[in-house]
């Protein structure tokens, strides 16, 4: 039985087609799997008899002869996806007793393609973190150096423990300032942080809305390609969502990168990365380089400037959006004597210390007479940050940097917020200027826990992102199994 | 935000607490002027940047938000509406009394 988690995405969905196993064989593999690894925390609910319902069916359009791309694909749904009639709490306490009745579009276009749901998975509160330690259930293990106890990152590490530890096949993220590529990159899988409107935000819960993606987390770049087929696409529901076809990614699978050109920022090779990251940044490059790309050094000046705009920005819209959370129409009520006074009960009940203080920032930024000196300062650098961007793009294809400055680190050692903010540097200055990222495994540094590098493409070029990303993928070879995984 | 040192006080915190309709334990106050002033502190470096031409960016893609008629596209699902209310009555959202 244990036999059927060495398939991967990709190799599953064919293995299925060709009747080796069954969809219901998979999904108990997978419920096993699941009970392994309880002790890592990454599901913070399972549906087991909805799982084995959609199986079945699976196994008889299958049967039928009527399969569907992702048919019988048993895959987990971070907990900021509403699932109709599914607990989903977006990991806080404030939305404890919440059933969506309602689908979000990219859950419901995984369920329209086939894909089993196995259940919700642990994330940092809102999203708000990249340790998921602010989790209201508790934080999650990265299933590398289990003893060790080590961050799986976040915001998605539910996600990315479970890929990691073969408790889901798949899952999905979302990706705000880095939360589906740092997680990916902590726990030895691959994140795909799609193009600003490329994926439907519609049902997702909405942390910051003009930097909001979700994105697959998966074993390969074979596997985000077609799992992202089923989840991106236009949707009228979300008006920043963009009308513009995606090429199948699967074909884009093999593509090389002869002639290529990659850039590579300066900025991102300074202060404080690890040197093990640095020593397998080079050898990507050589690699790259070896399948005929040409490299190119370039240089993203107002990179330093990516996180104080992003601390800015995100708190800014997350208080806003969150302004929801008012103990009216759903959610935890915490009684008061007055209606100002439930709300001030229920939201400080509710929310946790880091939600919080996002919200206490992004209110004084957006408060009377600090709007211009922070929001529109921010929104200003924000425009230069992109034209960094804009400008390299003229010059290069794709470019390549490290997903993280360290490897996973210790769960409670980032104490202090700013400390645990600059873990994120890498990731939030292609999600300022909304283009599509992927982070994938290349290695392991000396204490044996994954290295991750990053690539970056111009907006809407997933399917370029996909070609370049595999061919790093066949050079390192990257074959390691978490320690904590399912056997 | 010139003055980086100490631009949040106690008075500052029950402003914006009270603005984000958010209660905070006075225990919990020390340490969130002081995680507050760090974070402002952080992001006040931004000062340096000469923006003076620049226009703010919104919106990242350049893309253009669509219009749709003006119609009722939805409705009639008062239940599912009320369904994770923790107070409703004969199909409204009940909230304490207001009197003033």
């Amino acid at each position: 039985m244990s036999d059927l988690l060495k398939f991967n995405l990709l190799q599953a969905e064919k293995a299925i087609k060709n009747k080796e196993f069954t969809s219901v064989e998979l999904t108990n593999a997978y419920f096993k799997a699941i009970d392994d690894t309880y002790s890592l925390g990454a599901y913070l609910e399972t549906v087991k008899e909805k799982s084995l319902d959609m199986a079945l069916k699976s196994d008889k359009n299958i049967a039928d002869g009527v399969a569907r791309p992702l048919e019988g694909l048993p895959i987990g749904v971070k907990d900021m996806f509403c699932t109709d009639g599914i607990k989903t709490t977006a990991s806080s306490k404030i939305l404890d007793n919440f059933y969506p009745t309602y689908e979000s579009t990219v859950t419901q276009k995984l369920w329209d393609d086939g894909a089993v749901m196995l259940g919700k998975l642990s994330c940092d509160e809102f999203a708000m973190g990249s340790s998921n330690e602010t989790a209201a259930k508790g934080n999650v293990k990265n299933p590398w150096l289990l003893d060790k106890q080590v961050s799986p990152g976040g915001s998605s590490g539910g996600s990315a423990s479970a890929v990691a530890s073969r408790s889901a096949l798949a899952a999905t993220g979302t990706d705000t300032g880095g939360s589906i590529r740092q997680p990916a990159a902590f726990c030895g899988i691959t994140g795909l942080k799609p193009t600003y409107g490329r994926c439907s935000r519609w049902g997702i819960v909405a942390f910051s809305s003009s930097l909001d993606q979700a994105g697959p987390l998966t074993r390969t770049v074979g596997d985000s390609a077609l799992m992202l087929n089923s989840m991106a696409g236009y949707d009228k529901k979300d008006s920043t969502s963009a009308d513009l076809k995606m090429p199948d990614l699967i074909d884009c699978l093999d593509k090389g990168v002869k002639g290529k050109k990659i850039g590579i920022p300066k900025e991102y090779t300074q202060d404080g990365i690890s040197n093990d990251i640095v020593k397998f940044f080079e050898t990507s490059i050589n690699w790259l380089k070896d399948a005929g790309a040409e490299i190119v050094p370039v240089s993203l000046p107002h990179t330093k400037y990516a996180l104080p705009v992003y601390y800015i920005i995100a708190p800014a819209e997350a208080s806003s959006n969150l302004a929801r959370y008012d103990g009216v129409r759903f959610g935890v009520r915490k009684e008061g004597q007055s209606l100002d006074e439930m709300y001030e009960l229920t939201r400080g009940n509710g929310f946790g210390e880091e939600v919080k203080r996002r919200i206490m920032i992004g209110t004084y930024v957006l408060s009377s007479g600090y709007y211009d000196a922070y929001y529109l300062k921010a929104q200003k650098v924000r425009r230069l940050i992109k034209q960094d961007f804009d400008n390299v793009f003229e010059k290069v294809d794709f470019l390549l940097t490290p997903s993280t400055p360290t490897t996973a680190f210790s769960l409670g050692e980032k104490q202090d917020p700013l400390t645990m903010y600059l873990n994120d540097i890498f990731t939030v200055p292609a999600s300022l200027a909304g283009l599509p990222g992927i982070s994938l495994p290349v290695g392991l540094d000396k204490s044996g826990l994954p290295i991750g590098m990053q690539l970056i493409a111009r907006a809407f070029d997933e399917p370029g992102l996909i070609s370049t990303a595999q061919v790093i993928e066949n050079y390192a070879e990257f074959n390691f199994i978490a320690d904590g995984a399912a056997k | 935000m010139s003055n980086k040192k100490s631009i949040v006080d106690i008075q500052t915190v029950n402003k914006i607490a009270r603005l984000a309709r958010l209660n905070i334990p006075e225990n919990d106050k020390d340490n969130l002027i002081i995680d507050l002033n760090n974070i402002l502190e952080f992001v006040a470096q931004l000062e340096e940047v000469e923006t003076s031409n620049i226009e703010p960016l919104a919106s990242v893609t350049g893309h253009k938000l669509p219009l749709r008629i003006d119609e009722v596209t939805d409705g009639n699902i008062e239940d599912l509406v009320l369904q994770n209310a923790p107070e409703k009555s004969s199909g409204f959202f009940v909230v304490p009394k207001v009197i003033e």
